[in-house]
C-alpha cells in the first residue's frame, strides 16, 4: 500500500513570489528534472533533505518556510 | 516526459512487439502439430537481438540535447524500484525452467518459459516505472 506523503510545501507560492519563477527555472537551479519539481509541488514525491535545502536556498528562506510536516495525530 | 520515462516506454513497446512477433512466428509454424517440435531457437535469438538493437536505436533517436537527458534522485529511485518489481518474474521464470528441466520437460518449453519470464519481467518493470512517474513513489 502506497502511503501518501505527510510533507506539504509552499513551492508554488514561493515561485510566484520570486518573479513568477517557472518550474523549469527552479529545476535547472537545483539540478533536477522539471517533472520532479512538478511531483514535489503536487506532493507526489518527497525530495531528499539535500534537495529540500537547495530549494530553500533558491528562495532564500529557512527550510521550514518551504516544507512542513503534518503529524499523524494532528490528522 | 523525462528521458528515463521515455526509456521505460521504449522498453515496454519493444518487448511487447518483439515477444509477440516471436510467438506469432513460432505458433504459425506448428500447422496443427505439437509446438515442441517447431524450430524456435534461431527465431528466439533473433527476436532478443532485434529487441536489444531496437531499444538502443529508439533511445538514441528519442534522446534530446544533453540538458534533456538529466537524471535525478527520483529517476534513480523509480529505476531501482521498477527493476526490483520486474526481477520477481525473472526468478519465477528461472525457477519454473529449473523445475521443468528436473521433471524432464522438452527443451522447447524450458527455453520458452524462461524467455516468457524475461519478457514479462521487462513489461512489469516498465509498467511499474511508468506508473510511478505518473503517481506516487511507494513509501513504506
Amino acid at each position: 500500500m502506497v502511503k501518501p506523503t505527510r510533507v506539504t510545501n509552499n513551492i508554488r507560492a514561493l515561485r510566484f513570489a520570486h518573479g513568477e519563477m517557472t518550474q523549469a527555472d527552479l529545476a535547472d537551479r537545483i539540478g533536477v528534472t522539471r517533472q520532479t519539481v512538478i511531483a514535489i509541488e503536487q506532493g507526489r514525491y518527497s525530495p531528499s533533505l539535500e534537495v529540500a535545502f537547495q530549494i530553500a536556498r533558491v528562495f532564500r528562506v529557512p527550510i521550514d518556510s518551504v516544507f512542513s510536516y503534518t503529524d499523524p495525530e494532528e490528522g | 516526459m523525462t528521458h528515463q520515462e521515455k526509456r521505460a516506454w521504449i522498453m515496454l513497446v519493444v518487448t511487447v512487439v518483439a515477444y509477440t512477433t516471436y510467438a506469432v512466428i513460432v505458433v504459425g509454424r506448428a500447422h496443427g502439430h505439437p509446438l515442441s517440435g517447431v524450430p524456435y531457437a534461431a527465431t528466439m535469438l533473433w527476436s532478443i537481438g532485434a529487441a536489444i538493437l531496437a531499444s538502443i536505436v529508439a533511445d538514441t533517436i528519442t534522446s534530446g540535447p544533453r540538458r534533456a537527458r538529466i537524471t535525478d534522485d527520483r529517476d534513480r529511485q523509480i529505476g531501482r524500484m521498477g527493476e526490483h518489481i520486474g526481477q520477481s518474474l525473472v526468478v519465477v521464470g528461472a525457477v519454473a525452467g529449473m523445475l521443468m528441466a528436473m521433471a524432464g520437460w522438452e527443451r522447447f518449453w524450458i527455453a520458452n518459459v524462461i524467455y516468457l519470464g524475461f519478457a514479462l519481467s521487462a513489461v512489469l518493470g516498465s509498467v511499474a516505472k511508468i506508473g510511478m512517474y505518473h503517481g506516487r513513489l511507494p513509501q513504506w
